[in-house]
Order: C-alpha cells, then structure tokens, then sequence
C-alpha cells in the first residue's frame, strides 16, 4: 500500500514537471515564431507609442543577442534558456531597465501570495462550513435566510464587488485605505506598525476575494451535504445513536468535504485570474498589477516572466492539492 | 389486531402509519400496520418493491425523514413507547434497544472511516466511560462473533468484499446486543453462496443474543427458511400474518397465496411468472380493500369496505372480507395464472 502511495506521488509530480516542461517551452517559442528580432520589435513598438524614448534600441538589443545568442540555432537557444531559467534569468524590464525580471517578480510574489492564501482560506472554510449548516435539517431559519444573499454574491463580478467595497469603505466611511499594499512613505520593518498597516491594507482586497468566492463555497458545500446526508451510512449512523454533532462532523461534512477539495483544485485557475483583478482595482503591489502594468507598457519580457510564474505557480498549487486529497479520501491511496 | 400468544412481547406496533408528503398528496406507505413480536421471535417481512417495508423498518427506529412522517400509532418497545421518547432518549434506545441493519448494508459504513472506528464510535456512543483497551478488545470479540478476523477492523470499508460488510454492519448492529434487530435485506445485493452464509450468521447471532429478529425481504424463499413467522405487506398495509408452515400450507389472503405459488418447488407447478396487474398508487389507494382490483376473488364488499387483519385460522390472522366465514381459501381460477405468463 506504501508502494502505492509512492506511485501516486510519483505521477503527480511528473505530471507537475509535465506542465513546468510545457508552459516553459510555449514561452519559449511564442517570441521566436515572431517575425524578425522579437527583442528589437518589441523596443520598437514600445518606442512608437512613446514608452521608451531615452533607451538605446540597438545597445539593448545587442545586449540580448549576445546574452541569449538570438544567432545561435534554436536548440543551443533552447538550451540556453533553460539554464537561464535555473539561474533564475528571465530578462530585463525595458520599462524599468535595467531591472531583472526576476527581481520585480521576487518583489511582488509575497504579496499576491499572502492576500491569495489568506483570502482563499477564509472564504473556502467559513463558505464551506456555512453550506454544510445549510444543509443540516437542523439549522434554524436564520441560517437558511443566508441562501439568498449567498446566491446573489455568487453573480455579483468580481469587480464590481471590490468596486462598492472602496466606494463604500474608502470612499464614503474612510476607514481603511482605498488602494496599494503599505503606506507609500512607510519603510518596511518587521514590526507591530508596518504589520499593522500591510493588514489595513490586504483587509478590503481580501474581503472582495472572500465575498466573491464565499457563495461558491456555501452553495457547492450545501449540495454535496445534502447528497452525503442522504447516504445509508448516514442513516447507520443515526440508528448506532450518534450524538447528532458526531453525525454531522465525521459522517456528513468529513465526506462532502472530499468533493469540495476537488472542486477547489478545479477553481484554482479562476481563484488566481480573479485575484489578478482585483489586485489592479485596488493597485495592489502583487503580480496581478505587475501583469497589467506590463501589459499596458508592453514590457515584454515581465509579461513572459509573469505568466510563466503564474502557470508554474498553478501547477504546484494544483500538485499540493492532490498531495493533500489521499490524506482525505482513503480510497486513493490504493 | 393482532394479538398474539401470551408471553411478553419485546415489540408491540399498533395502527402505525407513516406517510410521505408528495405534491399529489399524502403517500400511505405504511397504513395502520399492528403486530407484535416476542423475545426471540424471527419474524420475516415480505412485500413487493414499494409496499413499505423499509418505510416500516426506520419508523420502527423512529428514523422516518421528510417527506416522511409517522403520522399515528405507538411503537411499544419492552413497554415503552418510541413515540414519547425525548430525542435524548431515543438516542439512548437506538442500538441498545433496538438495532437497524439499513437496506443496502453495502454502503452502510462511512467510507473514510475505518471499521474499527465505526464500532468503536457505536459503542462509546453508549458507554462513555469504556477504556480504549476495553473497546478495542470488544471490537475484536463482535468481528470474530460474525466471522471475520480482527485484521479486518483496521480496513476501510472499500477494502472489504460486499459480504464482509454486512458482516461488519452485523457486527455493529448487534454490538449493545439489542432486543430488536431489524435487518432490511441483508442479503440482497449478495450472490447465493454467499447469501445463505449471511444468513446464517444472523440467525447464529440471533440465537446467542436472544433478540427478536425482523427480517425484511421480498424472496419468500429466503424469508421461509429464516422466520418462524411471516408478515405480508401489500401497498403499505400488513394483510397476513402466520406461523411460516402453515402460510405456506394453507395461505389465506388472496395475495399470499399467489406469493406462495410463485414458490418453486412448492405445492403448485404452474408457470408463475408474477402476480397480474400492478400495486395501486399509494396517493391514491382505491376505496375498500387495495387488493381488489387485482383479486381473482374480489365482490361488492371488497371495493366498499377495508378488511380488518382478523382471525382466519391457528394463530393465522389476515385482512380480507372472505374471512372469517371461509376456512381455507377456494382455488384460484386458472385464468390468473394464464394472465401472469409473459
Ligand atoms: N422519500 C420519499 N418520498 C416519497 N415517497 C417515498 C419516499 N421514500 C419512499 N417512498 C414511497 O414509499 C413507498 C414505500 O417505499 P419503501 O422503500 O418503504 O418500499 P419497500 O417495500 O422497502 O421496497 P423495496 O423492496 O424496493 O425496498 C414506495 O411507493 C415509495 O415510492
Ligand atoms: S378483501 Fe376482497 S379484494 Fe381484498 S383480498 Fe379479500 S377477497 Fe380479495
Ligand atoms: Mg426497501
């Protein structure tokens, strides 16, 4: 069984270094199926719309073709640019040469990390638990009115949820900040005030991810619970006596709890898409608004770097998740 | 009503009806049944799908579920009403009183639990204050009691065969050795081999524990070799009730003797595929007896008035008008049989 279980592991983990081969490849050659220099056509686009006026096109070009031998044959480049990868080289910003890629990524990584696990969490656990007290017979009204406003949040977008959110708590009460990370003058330091403020921060952005995602959670959960509370272990288990408590623990929300892991390793992808938004609403310093400045200045190679993070990011979320499931359900680990 | 030899009686069901709410209207799946059972008593349920006998064995735990309801009627336990219970209290009764092996056993136990778990968790239900080592111990003990090795507590209940598990069900059923069981066809998603080793086991547990048994199940073959009395239900309504020989000798409701015939091997020959016609909707029963427009026998009275389970021989009681005038029943026309062949 042991045996099995580092089968399993196994697969999963090529299946990881699958997806890492795959999206790296694409990054590789989406750029080079680009007529002519992609790194002087780039320059050149961005110098055109006025982006990049005081940079020597040329001396930056050169440098690249050098750097990655851009005259070399496609397999030295290929090979070149994996050992770039694993020295953690993925080019320089032309928005803010000479900047490292891999820096600006590095800077904006644990930001988009923290808020995404934060918020994601809340909302899977409280959603999670909310839906299967919707379910339970036993819960009073009050809990069932919660149906409606879970639905509603549900196909609310995500925008215009963290829209009336800065609107509501920025704008017109004042009480927390209506954009950015941390105070613009404050210098980091690891202690009470400057954590202080990074949460006042993260606190609306957050709360849009949570209530965006909260209904998912609830609705997803209360319909798992009520097949799994329609299930004859459940019915066993009422007729050994069970405290109803115990019932609704380990016999319901244990077993519906299976699929909504499932459901999470599904949504990551548009956990991650919807946390991009709402980084660039409320301008918060995470690889969202990386993306999308990138993307506006057309700075190549960040937007390369960024997806490719994010891609590489959703493969080992995605490999944890499935790491985490035999954990749950026994029958896996066969 | 059927009042039945002296000794005690453990369960005594009176006019019990259960009813589900569906948008036509009530369904009556289970319609004022009575019975009693003594100590030991193996009593076998039979009926067609959907005549309400699994209906009548979660009532009997007071495990009915919306749309479900047990609209009338008591349920005397070793003279103490279900009915009255506290929730508390009825927390109580299930499993030490009275045990359910639920239809399909199969997926009776938590799949993410472990059998151990399972029983331990039934037990210290009951016992709050029992040791680890004492559970542990009386794990080993019940599995063993229903053939199974003590390896088998630590599986998850996917790495167990279908019989395995209505072992362990068994074993978790009988493990406060309760004075009612109720098995609701342990053996029917079983193959034959195994269905009679099932089978005996239940009855050697039964034996040991001195519980009454009420066995549900719809192969009058399997239920003849197992009770010592038999119970017909027929569209939510018990319509006879006997010592198993003599239902089978002589039957006396209309629709017991057709169950009978379709015995192979027993008394009748003929090609009896079934029974001609089918049950009546439950939301809409006919009037007077529901048997009547299936019944080979039915007059006037049949479709004005609802037979009573009265008195129609020895410790024989069923609920048709043909009694208690008639003794035996007269023979069916042959154009019955000649109906029921495909
Ligand atoms: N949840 C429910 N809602 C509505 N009607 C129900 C419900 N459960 C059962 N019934 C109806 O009650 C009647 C009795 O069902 P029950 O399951 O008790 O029959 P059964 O005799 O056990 O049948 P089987 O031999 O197939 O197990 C059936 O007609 C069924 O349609
Ligand atoms: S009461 Fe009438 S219809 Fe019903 S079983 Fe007896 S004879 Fe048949
Ligand atoms: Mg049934």
């Amino acid at each position: 069984m042991n045996n099995e279980l580092l089968r399993y592991i196994a697969s999963r983990f090529a299946q990881l270094m699958l997806i890492v081969f795959v999206a790296v490849s694409i990054n590789f050659i989406i750029p080079r199926l680009l007529p002519g220099d992609p790194v002087q056509t780039a320059l050149a686009r961005l110098q055109s719309t006025g982006g990049a006026q005081n940079l020597d096109i040329q001396a930056i070009s050169a440098s690249y073709r050098a750097r990655y031998g851009l005259d070399a044959p496609l397999w030295q480049q290929y090979i070149n640019y994996w050992s770039d990868l694993f020295t953690l080289d993925l080019g320089v910003s032309f928005a803010n040469f000479p900047e490292q890629v891999s820096t600006m990524i590095g800077n904006a990584l644990p930001w988009s990390v923290g808020l995404l696990t934060l918020a994601t969490l809340i909302a899977f656990v409280t959603g999670s638990l909310l839906g299967a007290r919707l379910a339970w017979p036993r819960s009073g009204p009050v809990i069932k009115s919660v149906v409606p406003l879970m639905m509603i949040l549900t196909s609310i977008p995500f925008y215009l949820l963290a829209i009336i959110l800065v609107y509501l708590f920025a704008v017109v009460l004042k009480w927390l900040p209506p954009a950015g990370g941390v105070d613009t003058t404050r210098i980091m330091r690891l202690d009470w005030a400057t954590t202080e403020d990074v949460l006042r921060h993260a606190l609306l952005p957050c709360l849009a991810i949570v209530l965006g995602n909260i209904g998912f959670w609830a609705l997803g959960m209360r319909s798992q619970m009520v097949s799994v509370l329609g299930e004859d272990y459940i019915t066993f288990a009422e007729a050994k006596g069970l405290h109803p408590r115990r019932i609704f623990i380990w016999y319901g929300m244990r077993n519906a709890l299976l699929a909504q892991v499932t459901a999470l390793a599904l949504s990551l992808g548009s956990v991650v898409s919807g946390a991009v938004l709402v980084e660039v609403i409320f301008n918060y310093p995470g690889l969202g608004s990386l993306l999308y400045v990138a993307i506006r200045g057309q700075d190549y190679f960040v937007i390369q770097g960024v997806v490719l993070m994010l891609i590489v990011s959703l493969a080992v979320l995605l490999f944890i998740v499935d790491l985490l499931y035999p954990l749950l359900d026994p029958r896996i680990r066969r | 009503m059927a009042t039945r030899t002296s000794s005690d009686p453990v369960l005594v069901v009176d006019k019990l009806s259960v009813h589900y709410q569906t948008s036509k209207g009530p369904a009556k799946a289970v319609n004022e049944v009575s019975f009693s059972l003594r100590p030991g008593e193996r009593l076998g349920l039979i009926g067609e799908s959907g005549s309400g006998k699994t209906t009548m064995g979660t009532a009997l735990m007071r495990l009915t579920r919306p749309p479900g309801r047990i609209v009338s009627g008591s349920i005397m336990l070793d003279g103490r009403d279900l009915m009255t219970l506290s929730a508390g209290e009825l927390r109580e009764a299930r499993l030490r009183d009275i045990a359910l092996i639920p239809q399909g056993a199969m997926s009776a136990l938590n799949p993410v639990m472990r059998l151990e778990e399972q029983m331990i968790d039934a037990i210290i239900a009951h016992r709050p204050g029992m040791r680890r080592a004492e559970l542990v111990a009386r794990v080993v003990e019940l599995l063993r009691n229903v053939g199974l090795a003590p390896e088998v507590a630590r599986r998850y209940p996917h790495e167990l065969s279908g019989g395995m598990k209505q072992r362990a069900a068994m074993a978790i059923a009988t493990s406060l050795s309760p004075k009612v069981i109720i098995a609701d066809e342990p053996t029917s998603a079983l193959d034959v081999v195994v269905q009679r080793q099932v089978m005996q086991t239940l009855g050697r547990l039964q034996d040991g524990l001195g519980a009454a048994v009420v066995l549900i199940g719809h192969d009058m073959g399997l239920i003849a070799q197992f009770a010592d009395t038999v119970g017909v239900m027929y569209a939510g309504r018990l319509v006879e009730i006997g010592p198993v020989r003599q239902m089978i000798k002589s039957p006396k409701h209309p629709y017991t003797k057709l169950l009978v015939d379709s015995l192979p091997g027993i008394e009748v020959k003929q090609a009896l595929t079934g029974i001609p016609g089918l049950p009546p909707p439950l939301v809409d029963l006919p009037p007077g007896c529901s048997f009547n427009p299936r019944c080979p026998f039915a007059f006037d009275r049949c479709r004005r008035e609802t037979p009573l389970l009265l008195d129609a021989g020895p410790d024989q009681f069923a609920a048709c008008h043909l009694y208690p005038e008639h003794s035996t029943l007269p023979p069916i026309p042959a154009r019955v049989y000649q109906e029921a062949l495909p």
